[in-house]
């Protein structure tokens, strides 16, 4: 037992380095008791150390901790794409004013990184007792985040929310656990999938309702409809950085749990066939995840066009983000697969740079309403035209990352043959067109309201973190090798075949 | 394959991105410098027009092109993706590949005269230069890049970018209801190409590349039955599903023609476009969508092109002559224009309908006489909107005298309209219609669009009527003729239309072997 803990410690070093620079920065906030960057350069550090460690494991396969986590090419593209995105987000809280101006000193430093550190285990546990405390850990630091303006009522009023929709969830989940523990005899995903393909499904409602109430606690994660009220009120409310966190971070970390969970608890002994599925007979998560994903992308889509404040939209089409992100499960093949994570990659940086230029606009603004940014372009160039870049990329225009992301999904469903529902797809990104091209016609198509044409001046940090995102979102649009490599590359799990 | 090369990089790229070169060159022009923007810009369009000059004195006539990729010239072909196969996913693989033959080059023509008129019709745009031009020669690259490209994803990003630059010159530098306009254009479009991505994805899975056995989006290898399997999703034996991704394609390229009922944005637009954009839209956006068809529709899915003959020609008729009563009620001089462009667009469709050499050489060459002759239009009616600020038809009168020159410009460019003979639109009407009663099965729809030939003459004659002739309201008597800048982006464009109305075989032997292969290829004779 002891000798298997210490062995498993080797292949656990990227969350170890995690704890540790979480712990330093305690320490280091604790020492300097005022807001500095060096806390926030540590923990960057930090991170990026960590990265390194999941660099260093590619191409590993392991089981560690006695079946609690595995090292696999999938949990160590989440890790890269967790680790990128925090590293991201630390930055964007040093330039935010909202983060800079709040009472706290350096607490969002570490906090996030302990979220980073669930996030990290949520990519690679395979154990669902695992999978819950590693979500709860991720859920608990957030609701902390959400709130951390706390002189702010908003604020706190969507910390509040997000805790009682967040444990109303997750209780669901671990009922359904419970429910599957029951039937099962394990909690081992690998183990559920054995049983399950023995015994006849056919008729039997549990699994139909446990996988249902379980979607409860991942889709609340990644905020599918209909487990996504708290999405809106909370995007709001949260600090921007953390905003950013939530919508890209934390709901990647979803993502990764709720594949891992679906695709290796409910298939068939064989897994995969020519790229395809092999789904247990009588377990219909593919309807599920279909219904999840259309429902998504529908109502997100179309609530986010009557939105006027550019925080509120950005939550409504993360929604609808997640649902195209769901499209790619539920064709239940290989190539599905690959394109969540092609497009996951691309809503990383897409998504970070959106957010990313609404802090810099209500640094200066004070306000992320639409029609504050009138005329913005023309006070503001280079940021606004960060911005159209970002708004173009999520609304799938060509020579974007945004568009190879919707380009394999799409391939991936017209190839099997689920042509309706790339129609559906389509369609609306015909209409996330529309609200997101309206951020652009405040900006540039409208005249400032004062008629002021004031440049409005940024550091030069700030656009070099813009540049960070925005050259990526560009260049992996017209060059998308390195994407599409990286996706086939890592859809490779432990335990399947 | 005739390969022509500048400085090691073939001309068809220098064509393209010869804009993009403008564009970093205008972005990073000094504040000081910036009256010279314009001229920077029109030097750029100018040196397309030069390369198509060098172009047209190298093509070669006599090569077909279409299906046949030896018939192809200033092919350029270099790998642009190329992602190894893994065992469930076959091997991805984009070409950047350029050429062009007898459809494509009239219109890589037009691009070129067009976008270098276009560039000096925008001197009167005086707010934000800078941010105009780099928009402009933008729009320029993704009009030119969807001409020459012949692979279908490239064609589909060049198709789709050109939207970005064109939503911002209608929305910033456009009329009042600008922003209306330009959600309504880029939401039609963006709508009309989901069909086409649909459609591109669908063929691509179901070609297989009958030298390399891979999935390929090159379009000549697409037109060869051999690629797709009979079996696969887009193949012979699903007779349905081919006549669903046709009919899916003419959506997403109608609505850019735009052919009746999707061709509500177009009024719109072009009003509130400023001239220069209107110009650029009339004479080359359009042709898009017509060439579009030639190129995809009607080329990968000739069994389609037969089947839907009837219907398209039908819609072509409603076109001509709902064009015409719409442009018959109006009262404003450039929505009479736009609508002018939905009947002309009609005859070109048409022509695309009958599937013969005779009427899809009327197609090609009216869909260039049209770019020509709208262009002078829109012209005309930003010279009397800089002058009077309104374009009101009834609020003229007499001007006859008063602009001689302006008169006289005209004069041409409607006539022309008309299709009087002597003029290169007569030309083209009249081969659309020879193709049109050639082929039986649409002949009673060519006939009565002919009605359009009259309906036309009623609001060209009227037109001219309301403007020119009648006493010369007070208030516009300190009316200035039009000016020598005016005269440099409209005379050119209507001795092109007088020459080719007197030796129209210039124009129509660069595309005429290249329509007989095709005509040949979509009847299935070789």
């Amino acid at each position: 037992m002891l000798e298997q803990i210490i062995n498993s410690l080797n292949g656990f070093l990227p969350e170890t380095a995690l704890i540790v620079s979480m712990l330093v920065t305690i320490i280091l906030d604790l020492i300097i008791r005022k807001k500095s960057v060096v806390v926030t350069a540590v923990g960057i550090a930090g991170l990026l150390v960590s990265m390194y460690f999941a660099y260093l494991q590619i191409g590993a396969k392991a089981i560690l901790f006695s079946g609690m986590v595995v090292v696999d090419p999938f949990s160590v593209f989440f890790k890269m794409i967790l680790g990128l995105s925090t590293i991201f987000v630390l930055l964007f809280t040093t330039v935010s004013k909202e983060i800079q101006d709040s009472t706290h000193k350096n607490e969002h430093v570490y906090l996030m990184i302990a979220m980073a550190l669930g996030a990290f285990l949520m990519a690679s546990s395979v154990n669902m007792l695992m999978m819950y405390l590693s979500l709860e850990t991720v859920s608990l630091t957030s609701y902390v985040l959400a709130g951390y303006t706390k002189r702010v009522k908003r604020s706190s009023e969507s910390a509040m929310k997000y805790i009682i929709y967040g444990a109303a969830s997750s209780g669901i989940m671990i009922y359904a656990m419970s429910l599957l523990y029951g039937f099962t005899g394990t909690m081992n995903i690998y183990e559920t999938s054995i049983f399950l393909s023995k015994v006849n499904l056919t008729g039997n409602p549990l699994i139909v309702i446990s996988i249902i109430m379980i979607l409860a606690g991942f889709g609340y994660k990644i905020s599918s409809v209909p487990f996504h009220f708290w999405t809106p009120d909370v995007y709001e409310g949260a600090p921007i950085p953390v905003t950013a966190f939530l919508a890209v971070t934390s709901s990647a970390a979803g993502f990764s749990v709720l594949i891992r969970f679906i695709t290796n608890s409910f298939l068939a002994g064989a897994l995969v066939q020519n790229g395809n599925f092999v789904v247990i007979p009588g377990v219909n998560w593919k309807e599920i995840i279909i219904v999840l994903s259309v429902a998504s992308m529908i109502l997100g889509n179309f609530v986010a066009v009557w939105q006027t404040s550019v925080k509120r939209m950005l939550a409504y089409s993360s929604i609808a983000q997640g649902g195209y992100i769901l499209l790619g499960l539920s064709v239940a093949n290989q190539q599905g697969l690959a394109a969540m994570l092609i497009y996951l990659m691309a809503y990383l940086f897409m998504n970070l740079g959106a957010f990313y230029v609404l802090i810099l606009i209500a640094n200066k603004l004070d306000t992320d309403e639409l029609i504050g940014m009138k005329g913005l372009g023309y006070k503001a160039p280079a940021v606004c035209v960060g911005m159209g870049i970002f708004m173009f990329a999520l609304s799938g225009v060509p020579t974007t990352a945004g568009f190879v992301g919707k380009f394999y999904l799409f391939t991936a469903l017209i190839e099997s043959k689920l042509v309706w529902l790339a129609v559906v797809g389509l369609m609306n990104s015909v209409v996330s067109l529309f609200f997101y091209i309206k951020v652009l016609k405040y900006m540039f198509l409208m005249k400032p309201e004062d008629g002021s044409t004031q440049k409005l001046q940024f550091g030069a940090g700030a656009y070099v973190i813009m540049l960070l995102l925005a050259v990526p979102t560009m260049f992996f649009g017209i060059y998308f090798t390195p994407l599409v490599r990286i996706a086939e590359y890592s859809i490779s799990m432990f335990g399947f075949r | 394959m005739i390969e022509f090369k500048l400085l090691g990089i073939g001309i068809l790229s220098w064509m393209t991105f010869l804009p993009v070169l403008g564009m970093i060159v205008l972005l990073f022009m000094p504040r000081s410098a910036e009256k010279y923007i314009k001229y920077v810009a029109v030097g750029f369009t100018a040196l397309l027009v030069v390369l198509a000059a060098v172009m047209l004195s190298v093509y070669d006539p006599s090569k077909a092109g279409v299906n046949t990729l030896s018939g192809f010239q200033f092919v350029e072909k270099l790998t642009w993706i190329d992602i190894p196969a893994y065992l469930w996913d076959g091997r991805i693989k984009i070409e950047y590949f350029l050429g062009v033959d007898g459809i494509s080059f009239p219109m890589v023509l037009l691009t070129a005269l067009i976008s270098f008129i276009g560039a000096i019709v925008s001197f009167s745009i005086k707010r934000n230069e800078k941010g105009y031009y780099v928009m402009y020669l933008f729009l320029v690259t993704g009009m030119m890049g969807a001409f020459v490209a012949l692979d279908f994803f490239l064609f589909f990003v060049f198709w789709e970018i050109m939207l970005l630059p064109m939503y911002f010159l209608i929305g910033i530098w456009g009329g009042e209801r600008r922003e209306y306009a330009a959600i309504k254009f880029f939401l039609y479009t963006f709508f009309g190409s989901a069909f086409i991505l649909l459609v591109m994805i669908g063929l691509y899975f179901s070609s297989k590349d009958p030298e390399t056995g891979l999935h390929t989006f090159n379009m000549i290898t697409l037109m060869d039955p051999r690629t797709i399997p009979a079996d696969s999703l887009l193949g012979a034996l699903n007779v349905t599903w081919r006549l669903i991704a046709f009919v899916s394609l003419f959506i997403g390229f109608a609505i850019k023609v735009p052919a009746f009922p999707f061709h509500t944005w177009l009024p719109d637009a072009h009003v509130e476009a400023p001239t220069a954009i209107s110009v650029i839209l009339a004479g080359v956006l359009l042709k898009m969508g017509t060439y579009g068809m030639l190129r995809i529709s009607w080329s990968i899915f000739p069994d389609g092109a037969r089947y839907f003959m009837v219907p398209i020609a039908i819609i072509a008729a409603i076109n001509v002559i709902y064009g015409a009563l719409c442009a018959m009620a109006q009262k404003d001089f450039k929505k009479l224009i736009a609508y002018s462009s939905i009947s002309h667009m009609g005859y070109v469709m048409l022509g695309m309908a009958s599937l013969t050499t005779i009427g899809i050489n009327g197609a090609i060459f009216q869909m260039f006489n049209h770019g020509t002759i709208t262009a002078v239009l829109f012209t005309s009616v930003g010279v009397i909107y800089d002058r009077a600020h309104t374009r009101g038809l009834n609020d003229f009168g007499g001007l006859a005298n008063k602009m001689p020159k302006y008169f006289a410009v005209l004069m041409v460019a409607f006539f022309a309209s008309i299709g009087l003979p002597g003029l290169s639109a007569f030309i083209s009407e009249t081969f659309v219609f020879l193709g049109g009663f050639k082929n039986e099965f649409i002949r009673t729809v060519a006939i009565i669009s002919t009605l359009g030939i009259i309906l036309n003459a009623a609001y060209i004659l009227w037109t001219i009527q309301r403007l020119f002739f009648g006493t010369l309201p007070e208030k516009w008597n300190e009316l200035t003729d039009i000016n020598p800048r005016e005269l440099i982006s409209t005379v050119p464009l209507l001795i092109i239309v007088i020459a080719l109305g007197i030796f129209p075989s210039y124009m129509l032997n660069l595309m005429t072997t290249s329509v007989n292969t095709l005509v040949n290829f979509i009847w299935g004779i070789n």
